[in-house]
């Protein structure tokens, strides 16, 4: 056993597909010599060549198009988002040409479209967003959103060896802020649209991803110490495909659920969350469906402005408690 | 090249015939007076070249081995079709073969097809690629994005820029300020000239030097083939902003066909019997293609649900609950 950090299992989770699979591209601003704006991929066009690790223009939109017409030759290219943030400036292509692409034309298209997201590191409107809702409405993509390191490892591999095109969300927030201990030698593969139990509980569910996964954890921790009531967090790990089995087992058992994103709230994946717990399990609910989320504005630069909009620990116990009391 | 530049005027007026009839279903598209430079551009690529034809390329697609039985097909949304009625027209592919279909947004296929001559570059395969665009798509941000890329890259990719005169209704003089549209490459720092593109002979000549250099190392070339769109932007399209001379002109004077079989005749490499003998092949080629799916049914609804992912299984693969479910 080996302690990572979520970057360096993200880092190890690419190398070690590379190394396995020539077929594996990189291609992406600054990550060939530089190593990528948060060296994810350091030393990697070192050990694999210009050639495999390629270093791009500013052209988010050619990227993405290139990558898709390198994977319809057989390749599996991985493409970097500087920020993801800037992968609207990718949307056409990915959504009306690499979405469409299998089933319009039969055409195989196993991308991976990576790169940080996610806020609470000041930086900015253009630096901290989280943009998995406006793919989330889009079939044939896969989006995954890993919460830990083993995830971030078990899940970069399994979205490259995947077949169809996945959007690989990490959270920069949480790059060297979390460690975990991984097995060193055991291939970790996370299977995509399998959610994990990060906390079991029986009074109420909380269903969540990425670096929100944390805040309800300690959550979870301050209301059974402080309440004695029990919450059961639900990371869901991959929001596309979803896994409604997961959600609606934990419903059943807790029969509250609080859904809680850092993303803005209005068309975020959480309404589509709650309609499917209202299809699927209305009888099982005992209190209305809740959600925490950020505030409907882009993501200010000051830190109190910051801190206001995008939600933070107080506002899930805050939002929990009431439901447990409901 | 006389049988296919007959094949694909001959193939475009059965499908007006078709559209009249109603039984193409959606949007048709006409490259008539311009189908010189897809035919003779596609002729100049060899077995293992890809090519990206727009709506407009049906020439190109032709010359690389598509039937004419699966552009009907594709028109009249039968199941039988190559994408089994999901999308239209010419947006099919096939990779043996050598082409790559389109999508309607103007643009994305060069980016694509640069990724497609970068899978050839890292892989050391000699092969070439070659996609279209017009004047009006040019004025697209993947147009540059994918133009720049290709060219940084040194991709073996050819650019064809086809300056038809009219995108819809918006003649090239408000798509862009360069009036050379070749004079777009040296931006790009590539070679970029510009050809007569109803000179059949002029544009296989052209693109044959463009794919050597392609497929010599040499990175990626812009041919700008000037041509004109004698018919609307699709047949539904009464072409009022069209000046009528114009139409007329280069109809009477300047049309690809006709100025091919005169430098046949001219040169004595075809007399009218050979090309009578090629008209009535396509003739019969097309009787016995439109017979043989004029009748094909349509898709079922239901299998609208399949193949929008490899995997998981067709089950889980509707997320949402049907009420019997």
């Amino acid at each position: 056993m080996a302690e990572v950090t979520y970057l360096e299992a993200l880092r190890q989770g690419l190398f070690e597909e590379m190394e396995r699979d020539k077929e594996v591209l990189i291609l992406g601003q600054d990550v060939g010599k530089y190593g990528g704006a948060f060296k994810v991929t350091e030393g990697f066009q070192e050990r694999f060549g210009e050639a495999r690790v390629i270093d791009t223009p500013i052209s988010e939109a050619a990227i993405v198009g290139a990558a898709a017409g390198a994977a319809h030759m057989g390749m599996r290219p991985v493409v970097e988002m500087q920020f993801m943030d800037f992968i609207s400036c990718a949307y056409d292509m990915l959504t009306n040409y690499v979405a469409t692409a299998r089933y319009r034309a039969g055409l195989s298209t196993p991308i991976v479209v990576r790169g940080p997201s996610g806020g609470y590191v000041r930086g900015g409107p253009f630096h901290s967003q989280n943009p998995e809702a406006a793919f989330f409405h889009t079939p044939g993509l896969k989006l995954v959103c890993p919460a830990t390191a083993r995830d971030a490892k078990g899940l970069i591999k399994a979205a490259i060896r995947d077949d169809d095109p996945v959007i690989y969300f990490e959270h920069k927030y949480l790059y060297r802020r979390i460690k975990e201990d991984l097995p060193e030698g055991d291939e970790i593969l996370t299977p995509i649209g399998q959610a994990r139990v990060a906390n079991e509980g029986t009074d109420l569910t909380i269903v969540t991803w990425s670096a929100m996964v944390w805040k309800a954890l300690e959550s979870a921790e301050i209301i059974e110490k402080e309440d004695g009531a029990s919450v059961e967090v639900l990371d869901l790990r991959t929001l596309l495909p979803m896994d409604d089995e997961a959600i609606i087992a934990s419903v059943r058992k807790t029969n509250k659920v609080l859904i809680v994103h850092e993303d803005t709230r209005t068309g975020g994946v959480a309404g589509e969350i709650a309609a499917r717990i209202n299809e699927k399990a209305f009888e099982w609910l005992d209190g209305p469906i809740m959600r925490v989320t950020a505030h409907d504005t882009p993501v200010p630069y000051a830190p109190p402005l910051e801190d206001f909009v995008l939600p933070q620990t107080e506002d899930v116990v805050k939002s929990a408690r009431w439901l447990l009391a409901y | 090249m006389f049988y296919y530049l007959t094949l694909t005027r001959s193939l475009e007026q059965r499908l007006v015939n078709l559209y009249r009839q109603g039984k193409v279903i959606g949007g048709l598209y006409s490259s008539l007076g311009q189908e010189g430079e897809s035919v003779a551009s596609a002729y100049a690529l060899q077995s293992g070249d890809i090519l990206s034809p727009l709506i407009r390329n049906l020439g190109s697609m032709l010359v690389m081995g598509a039937r004419p039985v699966e552009i009907l097909r594709q028109y009249m949304a039968k199941q039988t079709s190559p994408t089994a009625g999901r999308e239209m027209n010419l947006h099919f592919n096939d990779f043996d073969l050598g082409y790559l279909g389109q999508i309607s947004p103007l643009g994305d296929m060069i980016p694509v097809m640069a990724g497609i001559c970068l899978s050839f570059k890292v892989r050391g395969e000699p092969r070439v690629g070659l996609v279209y665009i017009g004047d009006g798509g040019a004025s697209t941000g993947t147009f540059h994005e994918g133009v720049n890329f290709a060219a940084v890259q040194a991709v073996p990719l050819v650019v064809i820029v086809e300056h038809n005169g009219w995108a819809y209704s918006t003649p090239t003089a408000e798509q862009t300020a360069t009036l050379r549209l070749a004079d777009k490459a040296k931006a790009y720092g590539i070679p970029g000239i510009t050809v007569d593109g109803n000179d059949v002979l002029a544009v296989y000549a052209a693109t044959k030097d463009a794919v050597a250099r392609a497929r010599e190392g040499g990175g990626t070339s812009l041919i700008e083939v000037v041509t004109y769109r004698r018919k609307g932007h699709a047949e539904h399209d009464d072409q009022r902003y069209q000046p009528k001379d114009e139409i007329a002109h280069w109809a009477d004077t300047n049309d690809p066909v006709d100025r091919y079989v005169a430098t046949l005749l001219g040169q004595g490499w075809a007399t009218d019997d050979d090309m009578d003998a090629a008209r009535q092949r396509v003739r019969a080629e097309l009787d016995v293609a439109v017979a043989e799916c004029e009748d094909d049914p349509l898709p079922e609804g239901a299998m609208a649900l399949s193949q929008v992912y490899a995997s998981p299984p067709e089950e889980e693969r509707l997320w949402f609950r049907r009420l019997d479910g």
